[in-house]
């Protein structure tokens, strides 16, 4: 296949799935997985014949290598990749258990690692690829009742500066974007009273888009940002300014 | 074995943008051939593509010079 691969992790709904709709174009073919069949059917659907829907449970023994593997055979070498999966396991510390501690660092941390690592070879030979990770503002700000959740994401920063780093000579970028709160499935849940409180840090006084983040990452995975590596780009209404 | 050594040396040719006669058989790859530590992971790599095998980290941390990788790939070249 001759078109620009992309993958995109959680693509079956929220970020996700707006950034998966994003990339889409002529020249790309997007791959959008989620953790169940009927997720990734759903995402074939939405991708209307400009991708297709495969299956990942990030955290799965082998899973994330036989993926590649096989994404690498049937369609060619991932150009861009875009690490979005990720959970919440939200509780205070005095109480946080050690698996919803391992839990988060797992999905939303070493999933990366594993995966960015898998896709490097193909993007070294290439000479070409971008890496886009999707962070959180609670990573740079940190949040009560999400020690998990904020170390994790913390970590994908840094992560991405060192990996940044090391393959920037080979024309691969490496960045963060790192969402506020955002009209998802994650949010819906609030009540009234949670939002305005929410709103109170939000200069914007509202939530963000899903399409917000999607367009982005879209711009980081554009030719137009090849010269930002290593950055974290926060997409937050002003609620913080790094 | 030439069909080899030729194989090896044109890899090195092309993964490090050198010149045929730079690439005499005691040449290291960092000091002599201008390698980073990035340029010598992608050498193992394209060696590991080109002869379709797996070289371990333990090995490829060995394969310094123009002749380590030669030698390696002679002893473990079925």
């Amino acid at each position: 296949m001759d078109k620009k691969i992309i993958l995109v992790t959680g693509a079956s709904r929220g970020i996700g799935k707006a950034t998966a709709l994003a990339l889409t174009s002529e020249d790309s073919f997007v791959i959008g997985t989620a953790t169940s069949e009927n997720g990734a059917a759903a995402i074939t659907e939405y991708l209307d014949g400009q991708g297709i829907g495969m299956v990942l449970n990030v955290t799965a023994e082998g899973a994330i290598d036989d993926l590649i593997t096989t994404i690498t055979k049937e369609y060619g070498a991932v150009e861009v990749l875009v690490n979005n999966a990720g959970i919440t396991r939200d509780n205070l510390l005095m109480r946080m258990k050690d698996d919803e501690w391992s839990a988060i660092i797992a999905t939303n941390l070493t999933s990366i690692f594993a995966l960015s690592k898998a896709v490097l070879r193909g993007m070294m030979k290439k000479r070409n690829g971008r890496i886009i990770n999707i962070g959180s503002v609670v990573g740079s700000t940190g949040n009560p009742g999400q020690a998990n959740y904020a170390a994790a994401k913390a970590g994908v920063i840094g992560f991405s500066k060192s990996m940044a780093k090391e393959v920037a000579s080979r024309n691969i970028t490496v960045n963060v974007v790192a969402p506020g709160f955002i009209d998802t499935d994650m949010t819906k849940i609030l009540t009234d009273e949670q939002k305005e409180a929410i709103f109170k840090d939000v200069p914007a006084n509202r939530l963000g888009q899903p399409e917000e983040i999607a367009a982005t990452v879209a711009f980081l995975a554009s030719p137009a940002a090849a010269y930002i590596t290593g950055e974290t780009i926060h997409v937050n209404g002003g609620m913080y300014m790094g | 074995m030439s069909n080899i050594e030729e194989r090896v040396k044109k890899i090195i040719i092309e993964q490090l943008g050198v010149k045929e006669e730079e690439v005499k058989s005691e040449a290291s790859f960092v000091d002599d051939l201008g390698a980073d530590s990035l340029d010598t992971v992608e050498l193992v790599m394209a060696l590991e593509d080109e002869f379709d095998t797996e070289i371990p980290d333990e090995e490829a941390e060995k394969i310094t010079t123009v002749q380590s990788a030669i030698d390696y790939i002679n002893a473990n070249d079925a």
